[in-house]
């Protein structure tokens, strides 16, 4: 098979790796390899997902029925509260918010550029740990006041409550220090470490799409960050800017809220995107449909994230005229979104696709997206908006777009580079019945949140009126599927590691420069630095 | 093809349409939904159909090459962003007809707390859930408050919070509007069916969000006005339909500001109170404005921000003389001077 | 790895970095995009207080004329001249003059001393006399200093917000919580950027920069002139506004 590869250095395979380089617990906890650091990042970001997906199926199990006799009598309406809360702060900040760019980001991020580590190493490492420290703030709220707010901490309720507030913003404020440190980190790299011939129009979709996250994550985290400092001010010093009974306004935290978390939506989907144009091009064989518009709409996507913040806000208060501007601002992200799904089909075209487990959740992405996306159209209508608004229409449309999104690329780029990044396969067949699970399940699961809030049924409901109940039912068991997925993508990730075939160099026959380094990679990744000819997708 | 829309939508999971801007939403709903349908037809099946027809064959299958094509690239952006415009613009006109206040109808105050709906209405009416006139049936153990309201006719909500954020949902009317300490907001409608309607609480509020639901009553008008009247607070404080708050209006207006403003329309130094509520003012500027709620309260505490054409500037400000809950009981007694 | 002096006297650049300039204009750049993070968290606060600014003005004059210009004046002048010390460290530096460098980054160190401590002296007299935010406010003079302001302003400055008097006497505390929050953040900034000062002392001290190598010294620098920065605009924002 004599394609093309992007660059015509030869590495040779040693059986020295970046994994038992060194060796020792403490050569983990004290490594500067980016490889390692992903590592670390993958271990935890896993067990977070599994907390915040018991949270899951603990609060789908409660709203199995629909008053207030709950599976588990522990579950009173204030534990629910807090289930919800702690199930959207860990999902959003420990999970899907650093997820994809702490792992492939950090794994793969100057493998693909060729070179040899990311620009700052060692804020690398202080990345990680300042983002487990976060998180250990955040978590220690457990044990000092079980939050109760949600995970989007609307005043005055948050300031009223409580519950402990202040550790909460204050470890969501620490992760996103972490964010800030990891995206300014990619984006010297992509500027300053390619390799030589590599302009930015041969690198990889995946690093356009890291890079244009990573100046997300620059210049919305500091405003994320103000946000919950002056919560917690306002909670600790009465300050007055959100308190009313002081003088302030509670809607001006939804604008200084949203204005960080809007953008953050697409910290989240972005590198997801990266991701499912690796899958695409690789299982069809063939390059990718649309390069420059695809790299492009990512930087679009990306700027105008900024301008839409108030589609959160249309029956907040908010004035009329803001109302329509963002409605009409928020419809044009919708454009570079569409041009992306059209690229990545028009890939398949004339393709030669195999439905291996990556690519099966990359079509997955495609099917679940394109679902997710077309009801976010929906919602930015201002007139439509008005009965979805904080219904379960809008709770399905997020996870569409976040599980349905940006899970599926992250599973798939865990089946996809696993023998990149421990040189085992995983069993194929495992990853492809995990992938039935996870999608039958998923779509179980949220369809009916699609009626039931066109029903009218209100989102962060203990108890609701029972003429919701079947729906809710069926979307219990569904979450019951998705969790059974999960188990069975653990297995074959455990499985793949213990019992894995060794995994050559590049088994997909992908074109890319990681492809190129063994499997798993040496410490440096390239012991010669590799000298880029061709595009990241010359199958020809 | 409006009753085919509506019919369409109407199966389609929505609640009964309880006002006609439901029936136009449901429309603009049946829209989004058939026009999402077309378009996942497209892209899913089309990414299906590539699926199944180009699955590889052999090891060593020969692709196309093909990188770009620049027509395509604008034919599927321009599409969906007429496609998307069309829809900003119904839903921004929609969205228009939901949030524009009727000139005239029944206004009933909302007061949102945790965890309850409390109504008030003009001739004095309270409906509160913990010590309330009246209870109606639960949602499990769940008491709903009850809002009657009369058939056909503008009703406008003014609402407020005393405590945190709110929202006031109706599903039925496809509307709602979040409550706000300190702030008041609005919402209106129009019903067009008789019987109850759901109300829920759609902001997180705390511990019982879930267990504050209400129900807006429809009845003929007739019937309306009989509710009114046999459930309005006993004589004391009541006198030929004006509420309570408006009565201590009355007193406040003796004091204050009858040396300068008659009842009957004749002038006296400043405008006749006679029928100011909602009338069209002119300014010397050349502005014009409909006398609001915000409107005469500017004119209480700084009636210089704006004068009445051909009137003297020669009230003084209230600023710091009368408090809110005066000036709430004069503007309510303003309104019924006609 | 670190970018050490060998015994030969040339520094090391770090591994995946080409050469010690790369690796320069990288740590540059690096430092630059940090800046943006911290110039948007303080926009963040400068917009809030802007907007409460315009919508209770007569708050934030008379709270102004409680912040003593002759204090704040004189830390302005402090910081602008610290930073004048810090870029003669970062020359001193780039000149292999050690000892000079050293002289004036410990001046610039004193200078942020300078400032916090009369900061200090500002911070104790306001929460001696109970003008500090909300919750421990206790000040009725303050409260009806903002009332008389607004009874004496013209009539066609009222807005229906600040013709209530009554409320605005009790939000009146509103501009103490700005004012703490906003210097207070700020002075957080210069007690971690004094420490960073004093990291970059100590190794050039043991001569651990030179004319190859002085990245840190220059990133420090760059830190702490966008700390003055933020106190440039601080300063008339909050002192001089009445």
């Amino acid at each position: 098979m004599a394609h093309a590869t992007q660059s015509t250095t030869i590495v040779t395979s040693t059986e020295d790796n970046y994994l038992n380089h060194e060796k020792g617990i403490w050569s983990w906890l004290s490594t500067v390899d980016h490889k390692r650091i992903a590592v670390m990042y993958l271990i935890s970001i896993l067990t977070f997902f599994l907390v915040g997906g018991i949270f899951a199926l603990l609060l789908r199990g409660a709203l199995f029925n629909s008053g207030e006799n709950k599976f588990w009598s522990y579950i009173t309406p204030e534990v629910y509260n807090q289930f919800m809360s702690y199930h959207g702060i860990i999902m959003v900040f420990m999970v899907i918010v650093p997820g994809i760019p702490a792992v492939f980001g950090n794994f793969l991020l100057p493998v693909m550029l060729g070179a040899k580590d990311v620009a700052f190493p060692r804020l690398n490492l202080a990345s990680y740990y300042i983002y487990l420290l976060g998180a250990t703030i955040a978590g220690s709220t457990l044990f000092l006041g079980k939050i109760d707010t949600g995970w989007t901490f609307y005043t005055p309720y948050s300031i009223k409550t409580s519950t402990s507030v202040i550790m909460a913003v204050l470890g969501a404020f620490t992760m996103g220090m972490a964010s800030i440190l990891t995206g300014l980190n990619f984006i010297v790299t992509t500027h300053k470490l390619r390799a030589p011939g590599q302009t930015m129009n041969k690198i990889p979709l995946f690093v356009w799409a890291i890079y244009a996250t990573s100046i997300i994550q620059i210049l919305a985290t500091p405003v994320l960050g103000i946000t919950l400092l002056l919560l917690g001010a306002e909670r600790a010093l009465g300050v007055g800017i959100f308190d009313p009974n002081l003088g302030g306004d509670p809607v001006l935290f939804q604008h200084f809220f949203w204005f960080y978390s809007h953008p953050a939506v697409y910290i989240m989907v972005l590198p997801a995107m990266g991701i499912v144009s690796e899958l695409i091009s690789t299982f069809s064989r063939k390059t990718i449909f649309g390069y420059t518009a695809i790299a492009y709409s990512s930087l679009a996507i990306a700027a105008v994230s900024f301008l839409v913040w108030g589609h959160h806000m249309f029956v907040s208060g908010q004035s009329e005229f803001a109302g329509i501007m963002f409605s009409v601002i928020t419809m044009l992200v919708g454009v570079p979104t569409a041009i992306k799904l059209f690229n990545w089909i028009s890939t398949m075209y004339k393709g030669s696709v195999r439905l291996d487990a990556p690519m099966l959740y990359a079509i997955g992405f495609l099917f679940l997206f394109t679902i997710g996306g077309l009801t976010g159209v929906w919602l930015a209508a201002t007139g439509m908006d008005v009965h979805f608004h904080d219904t379960y229409f809008v709770v399905a449309h997020f996870h569409y777009v976040m599980v349905g999104g940006t899970l599926m690329a992250f599973t798939g780029g865990i089946f996809f580079w696993f023998p990149k990044f421990f040189g085992k396969m995983t069993n194929d067949t495992l990853g492809r019945i995990s992938w039935v699970f996870i999608f039958t399940g998923f779509n179980v699961t949220f369809f009916p949140q699609f009626i039931l809030g066109a029903m009218g049924m209100p989102r962060r409901y203990f108890e609701y009126h029972p003429a919701y109940e079947p729906l809710n039912q069926i979307s219990t068991v569904g979450s019951w599927l998705i969790g059974f997925g999960f188990l069975v993508a653990l297995a074959a990730i455990i499985h793949g590691l213990v019992a894995g075939q060794k995994a050559s160099a590049n088994p997909w026959g992908s074109k890319t420069l990681e492809w190129q380094a063994p499997s798993p990679p040496p410490h440096d990744n390239f012991p010669i630095t590799p000298t880029v000819t061709a595009g990241p997708y010359e199958y020809r | 093809m409006n009753t085919w829309f509506s019919t369409f939508s109407a199966n389609a999971f929505m609640p009964i349409q309880g006002t006609e801007i439901a029936g136009k939403v449901d429309g603009f709903y049946a829209f989004l939904l058939i026009s999402s349908l077309i378009s996942s037809i497209i892209l899913i099946g089309g990414m299906t159909a590539f699926i199944i027809q180009y699955k590889r064959k052999t090891a060593t299958d020969k692709t196309a090459y093909i990188t770009h094509n620049t027509m395509a690239e604008f034919t599927w952006s321009f599409i969906p962003f007429v496609i998307m415009m069309v829809i900003f613009y119904w839903g921004k006109v929609i969205f228009n007809e939901l949030r524009t206040m009727p000139q005239a109808g029944e206004e009933i105050h909302v007061v949102g707390v945790q965890w309850a709906w409390n109504f008030k209405y003009k001739n004095g009416i309270k409906q509160y859930t913990k010590d309330g006139v009246t209870k109606e049936n639960k949602i499990g153990n769940v008491e709903k408050q009850v809002m009657v309201v009369p058939y056909n006719k503008p009703v406008k909500l003014v609402m407020t919070s005393n405590d945190v954020i709110h929202s006031f949902y109706v599903p039925g009317f496809r509307n709602k509007q979040d409550v706000i300490p300190g702030r008041y907001t609005a919402f209106w409608f129009k019903a067009d069916k008789l019987g109850e309607f759901q109300v829920f609480c759609t902001e997180y509020c705390g511990l019982q969000h879930s267990q504050m639901p209400a129900t807006i009553r429809v009845v003929p008008e007739a019937q309306y006005a009989a509710w009114l009247d046999s459930n309005k607070p006993s004589a004391a404080s009541n006198d030929g339909g004006i509420s309570e708050v408006a009565q201590k209006g009355i007193e406040l207006y003796e004091n204050k500001c009858r040396s300068c403003h008659s009842l009957d329309g004749s002038r006296v130094v400043g405008p006749t109170w006679k029928g100011i509520y909602g009338a069209k003012r002119e300014f010397e500027s050349g502005a014009s404005v409909n006398a609001d709620d915000n409107y005469l309260r500017e004119s209480i505490l700084n009636p210089a921000a704006k004068i009445v054409k051909g009137y003297p500037a020669a009230m003084p400000p209230y600023a710091g003389q009368l408090s809110d809950e005066e000036i709430e009981q004069l503007i309510e007694y303003m309104k019924t001077v006609k | 790895m670190s970018t050490v002096k060998t015994e030969d006297g040339h520094f090391h650049h770090a591994h995946h970095f080409k050469n010690l300039n790369h690796q320069y204009d990288s740590a540059k750049q690096g430092v630059w995009l940090f800046m943006v993070t911290e110039i948007l968290m303080f926009g963040g606060l400068f917009v809030a207080y802007l907007i409460y600014k315009s919508l209770y003005a007569p708050i934030f004059h008379v709270g102004s004329t409680y912040l003593d210009v002759k204090m704040g004046s004189i830390n302005t002048v402090v910081l602008i001249t610290s930073s004048f010390t810090m870029a003669l460290g970062i020359y001193f530096n780039q000149k292999n003059k050690p000892k000079q460098a050293v002289i004036a980054l410990v001046l610039t160190i004193l200078c942020a001393l300078t400032f916090m401590v009369i900061k200090y002296f500002e911070y104790s007299h306001k929460i001696h006399l109970g003008l500090v935010p909300g919750k421990y406010f206790n000040n009725p003079e303050f409260q009806q200093k903002v009332a008389d302001f607004i009874n004496a302003m013209p009539i066609e400055n009222l807005t229906p917000a600040i013709s209530d008097i009554n409320n605005m006497k009790k939000i009146a505390p509103l501009y103490f919580g700005f004012y703490f929050v906003m210097t207070g953040l700020h002075g957080f900034h210069v007690v971690i950027g004094a420490l960073l000062i004093l990291w970059v002392t100590i190794k050039t001290a043991r001569g651990q920069f030179g004319s190859e190598y002085y990245t840190p010294v220059e990133g420090v620098g760059l830190f702490w002139h966008i700390v003055d920065l933020i106190w440039i605009y601080l300063f008339p924002l909050l002192y001089l506004v009445g």
